[in-house]
């Protein structure tokens, strides 16, 4: 054990890890937008926005994260006419395209949990609003919504987790996050063990951070 | 399409090839977390604080911590813990281990975490009453096990065994890092030598999907073999 290299990486870890932090909270606001919108299309009755908004979800669910990475880093950045676009200066930066990566991924998986919710959510309570004399638009925004949030809670609570799990993989887009500098330090010093056991228990730090507000939350919001 | 010919022309072959790899990764994986399961489920499930807390811990970090940072632990990690083994019988040679095997490794122990998950929620969610009978019948430990418990406990995992395989199938891609040629790696190469990246990886997230979709198919027909009678 050098304990030394333990103490004096510990620093340059916790700075790289508020870039994690960055990572996912800019992804997970961009990927609730995805997620809702898409959980709306899903509650369609029209055919093709319903197919078009499960097609979408089953493509970014059961393919690879870092698959999704690299198409959008590697691969759009191929297209002659992308180039030429105002869209360029965002995709040209490693940053942004981890951040579309995750957002498109995270949606996905948000558009799944927010779905299973608005479905379970008993008719009755929008059929008390509607007997009430409540617009369509006000039961949606004033009654469903908010149901369907805190009934999704436990579940996006892991998506959390599992999604800051997934910000590790900006580390092959050349960014400098928590397992990228983790990375770095393993290569340059050989010492796999002592640098996992400060960055895994950073990371560790922050799943049980998570793990209590999700939790403090559900409390919160709890129906009885 | 030219691009994925056969031979020495295209990467239809070296494509083909990854994606056997890559079945045989997580194939292998899985198996690895079957038995990493079957370790620590009786320990999660025993009444000695100790031994809980033996397989907490485990669980708790493996899921808690990125892929990616445990593959890079094994990868870095991995040679110098077999050649410190080693050194103790005498051996002081440079050891090399093979990708596929700290590959299947790493994944091995992520995917025993969540599957041990799995198999104590199955085993917590099987009723008392079962337990009893089987006692009540006079079956011996093992009878009872492998006769009542375990073709419960598989009816109820399976759903959730499901999705640690899907897991486990796309964590494979994660491996390409240590080299070994698996989808990943190959379109890769293939992006790298072709200066084509978008074909490439537009290709290999196909190539997943196809694997999650047939494997779904395949594990939908278990579920309704193991739920027979229900």
């Amino acid at each position: 054990m050098d304990l030394e290299l333990m103490i004096n990486s510990f620093p340059k870890l916790l700075n790289a890890a508020l870039i994690t932090l960055k990572l996912l909270s800019v992804s997970l606001i961009i990927g609730l937008f995805i997620g809702l919108f898409f959980a709306i299309l899903r509650l369609n009755k029209n055919i093709f926005i319903n197919r078009f908004a499960y097609g979408y979800s089953y493509v970014f669910r059961g393919t690879p994260l870092l698959v999704q990475i690299f198409i959008i880093y590697f691969g759009l950045g191929q297209i002659e006419y992308l180039r030429s676009t105002v869209l360029w200066a965002i995709l040209k930066e490693p940053y942004w395209c981890a951040i579309i990566a995750f957002a498109l991924n995270t949606g996905a998986y948000t558009s799944e949990i927010l779905r299973s919710a608005f479905q379970t959510i008993k008719p009755g309570i929008i059929e008390a609003g509607k007997s009430l004399g409540i617009s369509n638009k006000v039961i949606f925004y004033k009654i469903q919504i908010p149901i369907a949030i805190r009934q999704s809670l436990p579940a996006y609570g892991n998506e959390i987790i599992l999604m800051m799990k997934g910000t590790s993989l900006a580390s092959t887009v050349t960014i400098m996050d928590l397992t990228g500098v983790a990375k770095y330090i393993i290569s340059t010093t050989f010492k796999p063990i002592e640098v996992f056991i400060v960055a895994g228990g950073i990371y560790l730090f922050m799943t049980f951070i998570i793990h209590n507000v999700i939790k403090f939350l559900e409390k919160k919001y709890s129906f009885n | 399409m030219e691009l994925l010919a056969f031979g020495d022309t295209g990467w239809g072959d070296e494509l083909f090839y990854a994606t056997l790899m890559t079945i045989a990764v997580s194939i292998t994986a899985m198996f690895i977390g079957f038995l990493f399961a079957l370790i620590f489920t009786p320990l999660k499930l025993s009444k000695n604080k100790f031994l809980n807390f033996i397989a907490n811990s485990y669980t708790t970090i493996i899921r808690g911590v990125p892929e990616l940072l445990v593959i890079y632990l094994f990868f870095f990690g991995g040679t110098g813990a077999v050649m410190f083994v080693a050194s103790i019988f005498g051996y002081n040679e440079y050891i090399e281990i093979n990708a596929f095997i700290t590959g299947a490794f790493a994944i091995g122990i992520i995917s025993g975490a969540y599957s041990t998950e799995v198999f104590r929620g199955a085993i917590q969610s099987i009723d008392k009453g079962q337990f009893e009978a089987a006692n009540v019948l006079g079956l011996n430990k093992y009878g009872k096990f492998f006769k009542i418990i375990l073709p419960q406990t598989l009816r109820l995992a399976i759903p959730n065994l499901s999705n640690v395989w899907q897991i486990t199938l796309k964590d494979t891609s994660l491996i390409s890092v240590t080299g070994l040629v698996e989808i990943m790696r190959q379109s890769y190469i293939a992006a790298g030598s072709t200066r084509d990246p978008l074909f490439f990886y537009s290709f290999a997230a196909v190539l997943y999907l196809l694997l999650t979709f047939v494997s779904m198919k395949l594990i939908n027909r278990l579920e309704v073999k193991y739920s027979r009678g229900y």
